[in-house]
């Protein structure tokens, strides 16, 4: 009995233990991230440096958002289950940072720029996909939506899978020739999507 | 162990031997895997108030005051402060972040370098790390550097004019284009060494121009940058700067200059032919296909509020002088 009391509580602290890492390693970067770039100390060129930095952030926590599933089923750890929204909401956090700084920083709210870019490049294009999906994800993450929209809640979320693909590509188009690294995201994500092949055969 | 406490009016071994040396006897420690206790004890035994601001001197590149005559139009516009330039560069020799070039460059060698000039002339020569500074006097240029990525730069340049170099080799009339190649040293340049750090281009770094784009009294052999010696990330001892056109043009570290007869490759292009052309002139009306060429970002002093986005213009505002070049050829096929 006291074990197994004992070991309840330590998931209740393991989860706001990793809930509190989560927080910090996500908060901390990009504050730090603004303060440099306010006071120009974020190298010659802060909008560039704001941009990748959001970008890659995204890119990174979306994966680790598909992480969560197979690593909580392979080593039987269900209290990961309890982190994947709040990854999945910094993801779309740093994601809308990135398309914030694209807008604002360096377009500087030149709309026409801007909607010619959209329709013009197809990387943007992708991307702006990307973010409005995530955007849907983001919204009815919340336990009204989920409760609310029944079946149809998994089915939206879902996207996400694609949300991966179109992130992929928009990050490897948007390179001059350096397409090693985004290879490699492109490849993690396809490994994370192939763990769980079975969800696309059914 | 002697731990000898240097006076304060004793000179350091730095300003008396010679830098080059100096710099050699550094990279002879370090190889030999010395330096690590040896900092340790040399830092402590030295450490002083003063060098607290000259405890990275050992690792970042010198360089040298270089004497000039000043650009006459210095106050008209507002220059991309030293740090910046010389932060935030394209030398994928040196790495593809705009970071790395400072970062991975700082022990490159400059003396001895050879500059040769060949090809169809009658009077091929070659120059030593002394003569870039010494054969002709150096004037200050003020010019924009417009990226293709779509930012800009101006920068005081040091140096002189491409032609009066090669009117001194005298090309001969099949000389219609000029090939230039930047050093090949996968040692001493990282990212000729790996692909992952030189963005997959084919090197060494290749460039050209047409004879009377070469000839152009805009085009400039640069040797320096605000009043001193370039330093490696923007291309030391010697590179090519033509405010016209699209910044890798402006080809950095060179040792070969040859006069052909035929349009030389160039790397870009050779990358992606869609995407760069061999002319490369800055054309705010013919996009990349990836991103607009119609505005720009002026990279100057300023954090991230700095409402720097302007206009480009054509040929980068250097129209006036060189639009002539072109004058019965399609930019848009021609880009």
């Amino acid at each position: 009995m006291t074990l197994s009391v004992s070991y309840k509580l330590s998931i209740k602290v393991k989860t706001k233990l990793l809930k509190a890492i989560i927080h910090l390693t996500s908060l901390l970067p990009i504050c730090l991230l603004y303060l440099s770039a306010f006071n120009d100390e974020l190298g010659a060129d802060p909008v560039e440096a704001v941009i990748h930095f959001t970008g890659i952030g995204a890119f990174n926590l979306l994966l680790l958002t598909l992480l969560v599933t197979p690593l909580a089923k392979q080593f039987k750890q269900g209290y990961l289950m309890k982190v994947r929204r709040l990854l999945g909401l910094y993801a779309f956090t740093y994601a809308f940072f990135h398309v914030l700084n694209f807008i604002a920083f360096d377009l500087q709210f030149n709309l026409t720029l801007l909607f010619d870019e959209v329709v013009k490049r197809p990387y943007i294009t992708i991307g702006l996909i990307a973010i409005l999906l995530l955007t849907a994800l983001a919204i009815t993450s919340i336990n009204y939506f989920k409760r609310k929209m029944g079946k149809s809640w998994q089915k939206l979320h879902n996207a996400i899978y694609l949300i991966i693909l179109l992130v992929g590509i928009h990050f490897y188009w948007s390179v001059k020739s350096e397409v090693i690294e985004p290879t490699i995201y492109i490849v993690i994500s396809f490994v994370l999507l192939y763990l769980r092949r079975r969800k696309f055969t059914l | 162990m002697l731990i000898k406490k240097p006076k304060s009016y004793e000179l350091k071994e730095n300003k008396v031997t010679d830098e080059k040396i100096y710099q050699d006897r550094r990279s002879l420690l370090k190889k030999m895997g010395y330096l690590g206790a040896g900092t340790l004890l040399s830092s402590s035994a030295q450490a002083g108030v003063f060098d607290l601001f000259s405890k990275d001197e050992a690792k970042t590149f010198s360089t040298k005051s270089l004497t000039f005559a000043q650009d006459k139009n210095r106050d008209e516009q507002i220059l991309t402060p030293e740090n910046k330039v010389n932060s935030h560069n394209n030398f994928y020799e040196f790495g593809t972040k705009k970071s790395q070039p400072l970062e991975l460059s700082q022990g490159f060698k400059v003396d001895p370098w050879q500059l040769t000039i060949s090809g169809e002339v009658d009077k091929p020569f070659t120059l030593s790390y002394d003569e870039l500074f010494s054969q002709f006097p150096l004037e200050e240029r003020i010019y924009r550097l417009r990226c293709v990525e779509a930012w800009s730069m101006v920068i005081p340049w040091l140096g002189f004019s491409l032609a009066q170099l090669l009117k001194k080799a005298q090309p001969n009339s099949r000389a219609k284009y000029v090939a230039f190649e930047t050093l090949y040293d996968p040692k001493q340049m990282p990212g000729q060494k790996s692909r992952r750090l030189g963005g997959g281009i084919k090197y060494p770094y290749v460039e050209g121009l047409r004879i009377d784009e070469a000839m152009n009294p805009l085009t400039l052999m640069s040797v320096g940058l605000y009043g001193k010696t370039l330093p490696p990330q923007n291309g030391a001892p010697i590179r090519l700067v033509v405010p016209w056109k699209y910044g890798f043009k402006s080809i950095k570290s060179i040792v070969g200059i040859k006069l052909v007869e035929r349009m030389p490759p160039t790397t870009w292009n050779r990358l992606a032919p869609k995407e760069y052309g061999f002319y490369a002139n800055v054309n705010p009306e013919v996009d990349h296909p990836r991103w607009s060429q119609a505005s720009e970002r002026r990279i100057t002093s300023g954090g991230l509020f700095a409402r720097n986005r302007i206009e480009t213009l054509p040929f980068n505002g250097y129209g006036e002088q060189v639009a002539d070049l072109y004058k019965n050829m399609n930019l848009r096929k021609y880009y």
